[in-house]
């Protein structure tokens, strides 16, 4: 999933300043689930807002919103006439779901309640940890389902590197080699011969290094006749 | 003479131990003052963040959230929840502008109902020294 936290209440209560009307539109999927953009997280964030904005005599309507992802046109579509009466949007969604609310509502003005920080899972209660980079061609096969592209600092495809010390990353001791833990795992597996055969350069096309990235499939796609 | 604000301060029990020693209290004939508002809950660990925001929000001068002792709560661990709820709450308080002070955790049993109107009387004096919460609509409060 992706994973969020929230901004500074400083900062946020700087991005509402100028409105009067505000809208918290959070997302029941990634950031609910980490506990960052969902239906209470929103109420939280609305209520201190209302009372903030009231103490510093700029008293704002501060409404709450949930939808069940921020992602996709059919879920925030039916926020557009009530948006109407608002000056800002702010989001509780990720980065994904603040384009999408701007992309779709271009006269409103939209602001982002959290900082986006990676695809990961939760490790334990309260703990995430960074697992996917979407580098865009995909290696866990080779790897005993452990990336060293998300999870190895230098990205090594060929590692450990010398820094690994003791199964830890030199980067800092409470960071897991990733190759160590690749090692392991592949001599767990009985396919550490596997491990021999060096990975050529990556192709980091595929990744961020090609442009912003776009998938289309012919086969999904509506005839032109049925489309938008 | 103008007649003082009467402060209201919500106090959230747990069915199993706050509110029991406040039943206590009661019955020792204990004296705490009238400001507590008693709201019982299942557990402290039910207590919802959000409900004590709302609470700020209509007016209250104080919250107090009463929780069973640490290591005895029936549900486990939902009074150790609370106090870390109650804790990154107070924060919160504090951003929005909020003195963090007038929102506590207190851990009792049941079989104390002396330290209930003990308790009560912390939150109520602290809540006086502080005064009427700024959020109060009307005369007495800061954002009419």
């Amino acid at each position: 999933m992706i994973v969020a936290e929230p901004k500074p209440f400083a900062e946020i209560k700087a991005m509402v300043d100028q409105a009067g009307r505000v809208l918290v539109i959070g997302c029941g999927t990634c950031v609910t689930v980490c506990f960052a953009g969902g239906t209470k997280q929103v109420a939280a964030l609305a209520s201190a807002l209302r009372m903030a904005t009231r103490l510093g005599g700029k008293e704002k309507v501060i409404d709450e919103a949930v939808v069940e992802r921020q992602c996709e046109w059919e879920y925030i579509d039916p926020l557009g006439a009530r948006l109407d009466n608002y000056d800002l949007a702010l989001s509780l969604g990720c980065g994904v779901g603040v384009q999408a609310l701007a992309e779709r509502f271009p006269a409103k003005r939209i602001a982002p309640g959290l900082n986006t920080s990676f695809m990961g899972l939760p490790v334990k209660q309260g703990e995430w940890e960074e697992r996917c980079q979407a580098c865009g061609n995909c290696v866990l096969d080779k790897t005993g389902g452990i990336c060293p592209i998300a999870r190895c600092s230098k990205q090594l495809l060929n590692g450990p590197c010398g820094g690994s010390q003791g199964g830890r990353c030199e980067i800092g001791h409470d960071v897991p080699c990733a190759w160590q833990l690749i090692w392991d795992r592949m001599n767990a597996l009985g396919l550490r011969t596997e491990l021999m055969e060096v990975e050529p350069a990556k192709d980091w096309s595929s990744s961020r290094d090609g442009g912003p990235r776009r998938i289309v499939r012919d086969d999904l796609q509506l005839p032109e006749e049925y489309r938008d | 003479m103008e007649a003082a604000t009467q402060l209201k301060i919500v106090a959230y029990c747990c069915q199993f131990c706050a509110y029991k020693a406040a039943d206590l209290a009661g019955s020792l004939r204990l004296q705490y003052p009238p400001e507590l508002h008693v709201v019982q809950a299942p557990c402290t660990g039910r207590v919802d963040i959000v409900e004590i925001l709302h609470a700020f929000e209509e007016g209250a001068d104080g919250v107090a959230v009463l929780g069973c002792l640490p290591g005895d709560c029936h549900f486990l661990q939902g009074n150790l929840r609370a106090r870390k709820r109650v804790e990154g709450l107070k924060r919160l308080l504090a951003d929005a502008g909020l003195e963090p002070e007038r929102l506590e955790m207190f851990n009792l049993s049941s079989a104390m109902g002396g330290k209930f109107a003990e308790y009560a009387g912390t939150m109520t004096e602290r809540v006086r020294r502080l005064g009427p919460s700024p959020l109060r609509r009307g005369p007495k409060g800061g954002a009419a």
